[in-house]
C-alpha cells in the first residue's frame, strides 16, 4: 500500500474546539508565550456558544449587593443535587465575576444597571438576579468578543478541520489527526498538550437544541485515548424548547423568558408548577400564585416562583402534564409572558425570541403564549478532570467547558455554562501551557499509527452495498430519544444497549458516495463512531445508577437515594469495552459544608 | 396534507456545475434548510452545505434562494407558491468550494485588519461604567451574525475586483461599533479611509436590505462614518468629538 498523504503542523498547545472555552483557552495559552493552534469544525465564530441566550452567572452583586461567591456556590451545588465536584463549583463561583469583567475589557457590551454597571437577570435556581447578559443573545456577544480578541493574539486558527483521533507517545498525548472538511485531505497536528473544548453530545437525541457539531467528539477522543469520563448518565433536558412546527422542534426558548416574567400553564390555564415543588426546594419557593406574583416586584419579602425551579424539575413537570393529557395538541405546554409584560418590554428584553417565534412559528409572543416542551440541551457528564488544572487522567490532555464533567453535578443551572467556559477555559489554557514548559524530552508520533487511522477513515468510500449514514444517525437518535430520554426504566435501557450494538455493526458497514471534497455524507459517517460511543456511555451509566437525581430520572427507582449521593460513576475503555466504576465524591472542607447548614 | 417540494440546487465546484432538481416530501413549517437536509438524507448524501444552529443565530447557511440572498434556515417554504420550483445557489461573490459552500476567507482576512479596541482607563474603583443608552448604539452592530450576505450583495465586492482596498459592509459596522464603543480611545481615521475604503461605498443600501438581523448598516453605520471622515479632515473637530463622546459616556 502506498503511504497516506497528510500535512503536518506543530504546536505546544493544540486547542480542539473554538467556542467560548476553546477561545478562552487559546487566549490564555498564547499569553503564556507558547505556540498555540486552535482547531474548529466550523468557521470561526459559529460554534455552539453563539446560541447561548440567557447570560453568564457571576456573583458580581451589581443588582443584589447581598450576592457573593458563597451564595452562588451553594446554588450551584444544590442545583446539581450535591453531586458536583465541590472544588470546581467553588472556583467557578469565585472566578466568574472577574471573567465577566475581563470580557467587558475585551469589548463586550453588556446591558447596564441604572448606575452604569453590568446588569444581572433572574434565572432558575439562582437565589439572586445574577446573570450578566446582552438581551437574549449573550452567547453571540461572548463568542464574537473572544473571537475578535483572539485574532489579534499569536494563535494559529485552523477552520473547518475535524479531529478524529488523539495520538500518544507511551502514556502521553503527542498529537491529533484529522481531516479538512473543505478538501477531505488529512492533517496531523503534533502537540505537547491538547485542550479539548468540543462541547456536548446532543446530536445523539432526536429533539435537541444542539447543532450538528455536538457529536460527542471530545468525549470520545478522550475515552479512546484512555482517559476517564464521569457522570455520563446526567443529561439535561431543557424544559422549554419549541415544539411546533415539527421542523423547528427542539430549538431553544431561553429561560430568560421565565426570568423576565413568563409563566408555564397547561391547557386548562392552570399554573401547574405549583403542583411540582419538591421538598428539597420548598423553603425557598412560593407556594401560592399570589406570593409568586408579588415576588416579581418584591423579592425581599416573597419566595421565588416555581416557574424558576432548576431545569430538571421543570422539564419533568412539563413531561408529566403532557402525559396526563393536559398538554397542547402538539405535545407541549404554554409559556406565557404577554399577560405580565407589555410588547415593548418583551421586544427589548427578548428580541431574538420574538424574532424566532415570529419567523419560524408565525407566533407573536407579545400577544400569544408560546408552545414549549423539553429538548435535549446539555450533558453534565464529561471528561474527568482535576478541578484546578483541568487535567484529564491522561498526561498532556486537558478539558474545559461542556466536554468536561464535574462542575454541574447531576444538573446544571442556567447561566452556569457560560461562566464554566470562561473560568475553566482560562485554566485549561494556562495549565496546558505550564505543562508544556515543564515537559522534558521529545515526543514522537508513530507514523504507522497515523497511517492506520487514515485507512479507517477512508473505509466508508471503499465499501459497497453498505447503508446510508443519515439513516443510521436517524435510527440512533430515535433509539436515544425513546429509550434513554427524560424518564428511564431498566428494561428500556437494556433494550437501548442492545440496539446500540446493532447500530454499531451497521455503522461498521456504512457507505458514502462522492469524493472527499466537502462531503457531508462522509462527515456524518465518521461522526457515527463518537455518537455511538457517548450514547453507550450514557445508557450504561443510566442503567447502573438506580435512583433519580437531577438529569437522571428512573421510573423504576423514582427516589433520590443517599447512598448514591456519595458516588460518581466513572467510565473508562478497557480493550473494546466500556467499564464503569463507582468513585467516592471528593470531600468538601468543613467551612464550605457549613454553607449548607445555615437556614436561609 | 404533506405536499412535495421540488427544488433546484446548484451542484458543482470551481470547475463548473449545474442545477439539479430534487423532489422530497414536504411538511408543515419547513424551511429551505430542512429541504436541503432531506435531499441529503434521501437523494444526495454528498450535497455540500454549511449550517450550524438552524435558528438564525450563527449565520452559516447563507445562500441565494430564487436569486435572493437569504439564510436557508430562516426561509420558510410556505412563502413560495404551492408547487413553485425553488432554486438554491451558493453566494455568487465568493469562490465556490463545492455545491452551496463557498470560500469566505476574504472576510476573515478583513476582520484581522480592523484595529481592535484600545481601552480607556478604568474608574478609580477599577470598574467601567457605561449608560444603557450609550451601549445600545454599539449593541445594534454587535447583533451581526457574520452571515456575510451583506458582503455578498455589495457591488463593490460582487462586481468589481476591489477586495484589496475594501473591507465591506460587515466590517464597516464592526468599525462603527468600535468607534461608538464608550470605552474605546483609538483613532481609526486613516485606516477607514486608506484601508477599509469606505469612500468606495455609494450608499445603494443593498447590504441593509439583505441583513437578516435588520441592522441599519447604511444609515447607522456607513453614513455616520462617511460624515466623520469628512469631519476628521479637521483634527480639531476630531478631538472635540472624541472628548464630547467621552464626557457623555462617563457622567
Amino acid at each position: 500500500m502506498a503511504t497516506v498523504d497528510y500535512e503536518t503542523h506543530e504546536h505546544d498547545v493544540l486547542v480542539i474546539g473554538a467556542g467560548g472555552a476553546g477561545l478562552r483557552a487559546a487566549i490564555e495559552a498564547a499569553a503564556q508565550g507558547v505556540s498555540v493552534g486552535l482547531v474548529c469544525k466550523s468557521l470561526l465564530g459559529k460554534a455552539h456558544t453563539v446560541m447561548a441566550e440567557g447570560g453568564i452567572a457571576a456573583a458580581m452583586g451589581n443588582v443584589w449587593p447581598e450576592d457573593n461567591w458563597q451564595v452562588h456556590f451553594r446554588d450551584t451545588m444544590r442545583g446539581g443535587k450535591m453531586l458536583n465536584n465541590w472544588r470546581m463549583a467553588q472556583l467557578h463561583a469565585q472566578e466568574s465575576p472577574e471573567r465577566v469583567l475581563e470580557l467587558e475589557r475585551y469589548g463586550a457590551l453588556f446591558d447596564r444597571t441604572k448606575d452604569g454597571l453590568i446588569s444581572q437577570r433572574d434565572f432558575g435556581g439562582h437565589r439572586y438576579a445574577r446573570l450578566a447578559h446582552v438581551g437574549d443573545r449573550t452567547g453571540l456577544e461572548m463568542i464574537r468578543t473572544l473571537q475578535y480578541h483572539a485574532i489579534h493574539q499569536a494563535i494559529e486558527v485552523y477552520m473547518e478541520c475535524k479531529i478524529e483521533r488523539l495520538l500518544k507517545d507511551g502514556d502521553r498525548v503527542c498529537g491529533a489527526f484529522g481531516y479538512w472538511r473543505n478538501t477531505g485531505k488529512f492533517v496531523l497536528f503534533k502537540a505537547k498538550a491538547i485542550v479539548l473544548a468540543t462541547g456536548g453530545i446532543g446530536k445523539a437525541w432526536k429533539y435537541t437544541s444542539n447543532s450538528w457539531e455536538y457529536s460527542g467528539d471530545g468525549h470520545s477522543l478522550a475515552l479512546w485515548a484512555g482517559a476517564e469520563l464521569i457522570d455520563m448518565e446526567f443529561v439535561q433536558f431543557h424544559p422549554t424548547g419549541m415544539v411546533w412546527p415539527p421542523s423547528v422542534r427542539g430549538i431553544l426558548v431561553t429561560e430568560g423568558v421565565r426570568g423576565d416574567g413568563g409563566t408555564l400553564k397547561n391547557t386548562a390555564g392552570e399554573r401547574f408548577m405549583f403542583n411540582y415543588i419538591p421538598e428539597f426546594f420548598k423553603s425557598e419557593t412560593a407556594d401560592s400564585q399570589e406570593e409568586a406574583d408579588r415576588w416579581y416586584q418584591d423579592k425581599k419579602n416573597n419566595r421565588r416562583t416555581p416557574d424558576l425551579l432548576p431545569r430538571d424539575e421543570v422539564a419533568r413537570a412539563i413531561n408529566s402534564e403532557v402525559k396526563a393529557g393536559r398538554g397542547t395538541v402538539h405535545g407541549g405546554v404554554f409559556l406565557d409572558i404577554c399577560t405580565r409584560r407589555d410588547a415593548d418590554y418583551i421586544r427589548k428584553r427578548l428580541p431574538s425570541m420574538y424574532h424566532q417565534f415570529k419567523e419560524l412559528a408565525g407566533v407573536d409572543i407579545t400577544k400569544e403564549p408560546m408552545e414549549v416542551g423539553p429538548t435535549m440541551h446539555y450533558v453534565m457528564g464529561g471528561v474527568r478532570v482535576d478541578a484546578d488544572s483541568t487535567a484529564a487522567t491522561v498526561p498532556g490532555l486537558f478539558a474545559a467547558g461542556e466536554v468536561a464533567g464535574g462542575l454541574h453535578g447531576s444538573n446544571r443551572l442556567g447561566g452556569n455554562s457560560l461562566g464554566d467556559l470562561l473560568v475553566f477555559g482560562r485554566r485549561a489554557g494556562l495549565h496546558a501551557a505550564l505543562y508544556c514548559k515543564n515537559l522534558g524530552g521529545r515526543l514522537t508520533v508513530d507514523a504507522g499509527q497515523v497511517e492506520s487511522i487514515a485507512k479507517t477513515l477512508l473505509e466508508p468510500f471503499t465499501r459497497s452495498g453498505g447503508e446510508n449514514p443519515y439513516t443510521i444517525q436517524a435510527d440512533l437518535q430515535d433509539t436515544m430519544h425513546n429509550l434513554v430520554g427524560i424518564i428511564r426504566v431498566e428494561a428500556e435501557l437494556k433494550e437501548a444497549l442492545q440496539k446500540l450494538e446493532v447500530l454499531k455493526q451497521r455503522a461498521a458497514r456504512v457507505h458514502v458516495p462522492g469524493g472527499r471534497v466537502y462531503n457531508p455524507g462522509w462527515h456524518v459517517a465518521l461522526d457515527l463512531a463518537s455518537l455511538l460511543t457517548v450514547s453507550q456511555c450514557c445508557a450504561l451509566a443510566a442503567l447502573e445508577r438506580k435512583e433519580s437525581r437531577g438529569g437522571h430520572t428512573r421510573e423504576d427507582h423514582p427516589y433520590t437515594d443517599d447512598t448514591w449521593g456519595t458516588v460518581n460513576l466513572v467510565s473508562r475503555r478497557h480493550e473494546d469495552r466500556i467499564e464503569l466504576r463507582r468513585e467516592p465524591l471528593p470531600q468538601m472542607p468543613p467551612e464550605l459544608k457549613a454553607l449548607f447548614q445555615e437556614r436561609k | 396534507m404533506a405536499t412535495n417540494f421540488t427544488m433546484q440546487v446548484f451542484r458543482g465546484d470551481a470547475g463548473g456545475g449545474d442545477f439539479k432538481e430534487y423532489t422530497v416530501e414536504g411538511g408543515e413549517g419547513m424551511v429551505v434548510l430542512d429541504v436541503v437536509h432531506r435531499i441529503q438524507a434521501t437523494h444526495a448524501p454528498d450535497l455540500a452545505c454549511r449550517w450550524n444552529c438552524k435558528a438564525g443565530k450563527c449565520g452559516s447557511c447563507s445562500a441565494e434562494i430564487n436569486g435572493k440572498p437569504r439564510l436557508m434556515c430562516m426561509t420558510r417554504m410556505d412563502i413560495f407558491e404551492p408547487g413553485e420550483v425553488v432554486t438554491v445557489a451558493p453566494m455568487r461573490t465568493f469562490p465556490i468550494i463545492r455545491d452551496l459552500v463557498t470560500d469566505v476567507s476574504y472576510n476573515y482576512e478583513k476582520a484581522k485588519q480592523v484595529p481592535p479596541l484600545r481601552l480607556k482607563p478604568a474608574d478609580p474603583d477599577g470598574r467601567y461604567r457605561m449608560m444603557q443608552e450609550d451601549v445600545e448604539r454599539g449593541q445594534e452592530f454587535h447583533k451581526c451574525i457574520e452571515c456575510f450576505l451583506c458582503q455578498n450583495v455589495c457591488h463593490v465586492i460582487r462586481d468589481h475586483d476591489w477586495k484589496k482596498r475594501f473591507s465591506g459592509p460587515r466590517f464597516f459596522i464592526k468599525i462603527a461599533g468600535l468607534e461608538m464603543h464608550p470605552l474605546d480611545t483609538r483613532d481609526r481615521t486613516e485606516f477607514v479611509r486608506e484601508h477599509a475604503g469606505v469612500g468606495l461605498c455609494n450608499i445603494t443600501k443593498c447590504c441593509t436590505e439583505v441583513c437578516p438581523e435588520h441592522i441599519h448598516i447604511t444609515d447607522n453605520g456607513i453614513i455616520p462614518m462617511k460624515e466623520r471622515m469628512a469631519d476628521n479632515l479637521d483634527p480639531v473637530v476630531w478631538l472635540l468629538r472624541k472628548l464630547r463622546g467621552r464626557k457623555k459616556a462617563a457622567p
